[in-house]
């Protein structure tokens, strides 16, 4: 319970940080100012310090919270209504189609999830849309091949068989009477998901394939601060303890959902 | 058993093809793939030399045919920036990949698995708490920023460990940390999960009650049931595991396969994504082959099966 407390603080400080960041910056994240650069934490007007082109950390990181969130958010839905989709169909029709995608689904993830979206990323090229994509088409599985278990067993259960009984027409039985009751583990998968998908396009821009500088996203900002580890540590601690922290918040979060809703769900 | 062997090493075979049917069609769909496969400062005029060289004006299915053709034999082209053949590049690399990745599972099984059986033993206790706590952590902790602070401790504040690159035992510490956090963190977890629910069990009430020491209980009866989700779980991981390298590979400059894939892509050097994903591929489904083949030996029953 606490640990559910502890999740929703965490995530409701992130998203305000994201929504206010206007508001809670001292300065404009992209505003330069050369005779300011590289000051530590404490420096007046810059609570966190200023990097190497004297741009206010704070700012920065306040800011990389409104693109971190925003590409979660996108991916998460994205993932969710496809590989749910997936999932519904292929669960309730038993032919060799859903086999077929099945198969490719492990096939996907038999592939490192952060190469797979690298790759694509390379293939279709950077920018911001295109990281949503790349961690959406690496995704989807995850909700598709737990979406089809549960579906496997739902409907075979009474009252979806009462259902087709009374004539309810296909579509009727899946998004009237099987979708509902396989609702609460795609929530739990979301809620798990997303950190791992803000996590990841850290990790990607970080390895240079996402987001690119000047934009203030987290992972480019510490794939910047390797250059100034000797002599600007901030640089590297504040964004990376605010993706840890969202990470933290939205796991926890995730975990208690998952208890509360779906107990013997194993993600 | 045999035939499960056999049906399993074919279900393998089945999903190396899947995934180099599936570069291949990723490739293609990009429009032009000349343009991927160029070197980037080639002249205009030579595309078309380029395309008609590397046969990209036959029809599809040829194309395809000779790709996995040549992909059976272990022959994906010459990487463009080294000028070898990618495979026996890429195939260079892989040990010390494994090198990591096996410090991380062995790091794991010694330190995860026990923290997990003792938290699950002593539920609800301070050792309980403090196990969860630190895999809570070690799973919201991204493995690259965890590496970087690793850096600044100790290689510039303390001056132990050096930075990256290889060498002795020192080099390896670093990486195999990083490396070895999440997966560690996961492991923890579910060995908790399982062994609780194990302990639960009907079988583990009759063997307390016919009197067996607790060690027993737990290490017979317990730990051999809670282990086979656990296992699962880290076969399906090493998936992940090998992802995690390519970050742990690229923050240390360890010469590894996820760094070159890293470079790779960043080179666009085409030839050689495609030997790494042919390599991850088998890697991951023989590790997983080896993982199911582990069921049988845990639990007699799959060996019916």
């Amino acid at each position: 319970m606490t640990r559910g407390v502890t999740g929703v603080v965490l995530t409701l400080a992130v998203v305000v940080a994201a929504i206010a960041a206007p508001w809670l910056a001292p300065s404009d994240p992209a505003r330069t100012d050369f005779a300011l650069g590289l000051r530590p934490p404490g420096t007046p007007g810059h609570p966190l310090g200023t990097d190497q082109l004297g741009r206010d950390v704070l700012a920065r990181v306040l800011h990389g919270a409104r693109l971190a969130l925003f590409i979660g958010v996108c991916t998460v839905v994205t993932t969710a209504i496809v590989g749910g989709l997936v999932g519904l169909l292929t669960g309730f029709v038993e032919r060799w189609p859903s086999a077929a995608i099945m198969r490719l689904a492990d096939v996907q993830l038999s592939f490192p999830f952060i190469l797979l979206a690298m790759t694509i990323n390379v293939i279709v090229g950077l920018g911001l849309r295109n990281i949503i994509l790349s961690l959406s088409a690496a995704g989807w599985v995850v909700y598709a091949r737990v979406v089809r278990g549960e579906v496997l067993t739902v409907k075979e259960r009474d009252f979806v068989r009462a259902a087709a009984a009374l004539g309810a027409g296909r579509a009727r039985l899946l998004f009237r009477h099987v979708l509902p009751n396989v609702a609460p583990s795609i929530v739990v998968v979301a809620s798990l998901q997303f950190s791992q998908f803000v996590v990841a396009e850290a990790a990607i821009s970080f390895l240079g394939f996402g987001v690119q500088p000047p934009t203030p996203a987290w992972g480019s900002m510490l794939a910047e601060s390797r250059d100034f580890l000797y002599v600007a540590w901030w640089l590297a601690a504040f964004p990376g303890a605010a993706l840890a922290m969202t990470a933290l918040g939205v796991n926890l979060l995730g975990d208690w959902l998952r208890d509360t809703l779906d107990p013997k769900l194993r993600v | 058993m045999r035939v499960y062997v056999l049906s399993r090493l074919a279900q393998a075979a089945l999903v190396v093809f899947l995934s180099l049917t599936a570069v291949f069609g990723l490739v293609r769909l990009t429009g032009d793939p000349v343009l991927l496969f160029m070197p980037t400062d080639i002249q205009a005029k030579d595309v078309e030399e380029f395309r008609q060289r590397l046969g990209f004006n036959d029809p599809l299915t040829v194309q395809y045919g000779r790709f996995l053709g040549r992909a059976v034999r272990g022959d994906f082209g010459e990487s463009l920036r080294y000028k070898r053949a990618a495979l026996s590049l890429v195939l260079e690399r892989l040990p010390a990949t494994l090198l990591l990745a096996a410090v991380a599972v062995g790091l794991t099984l010694v330190v995860a698995v026990p923290l997990g059986v003792i938290s699950a033993v002593r539920r609800g206790t301070l050792v309980d708490h403090l196990g969860t706590l630190a895999a809570v952590l070690g799973q919201a902790v991204p493995g690259f920023w965890l590496g970087l602070m690793l850096i600044y401790v100790f290689s510039v504040q303390l001056r132990w460990l050096p930075t990256g690159g290889t060498g002795g035992l020192a080099h390896l510490v670093m990486p195999s940390l990083v490396l070895t956090a999440f997966f560690a963190a996961r492991i923890a977890r579910l060995t908790r999960s399982t062994v609780l629910d194990a302990l639960g069990e009907d079988y583990v009430l009759t063997a307390r009650a016919k009197g067996l020491a607790a060690t027993r209980v737990i290490g017979k009866h317990a730990l051999r049931n809670a282990a086979i989700p656990v296992i699962t779980l880290a076969g399906l991981e090493i998936g992940q595991l090998l992802g995690g390298a390519v970050i742990a590979e690229t923050i240390f400059a360890w010469p590894g396969l996820g760094r070159l894939t890293v470079q790779a892509l960043l080179n666009r050097d085409f030839p050689v994504v495609l030997a790494a994903v042919f390599v991850t591929s088998v890697t991951y489904t023989l590790i997983n082959l080896l993982v199911d083949l582990t069921y049988g030996w845990l639990d007699p029953r799959v060996r019916v099966a």
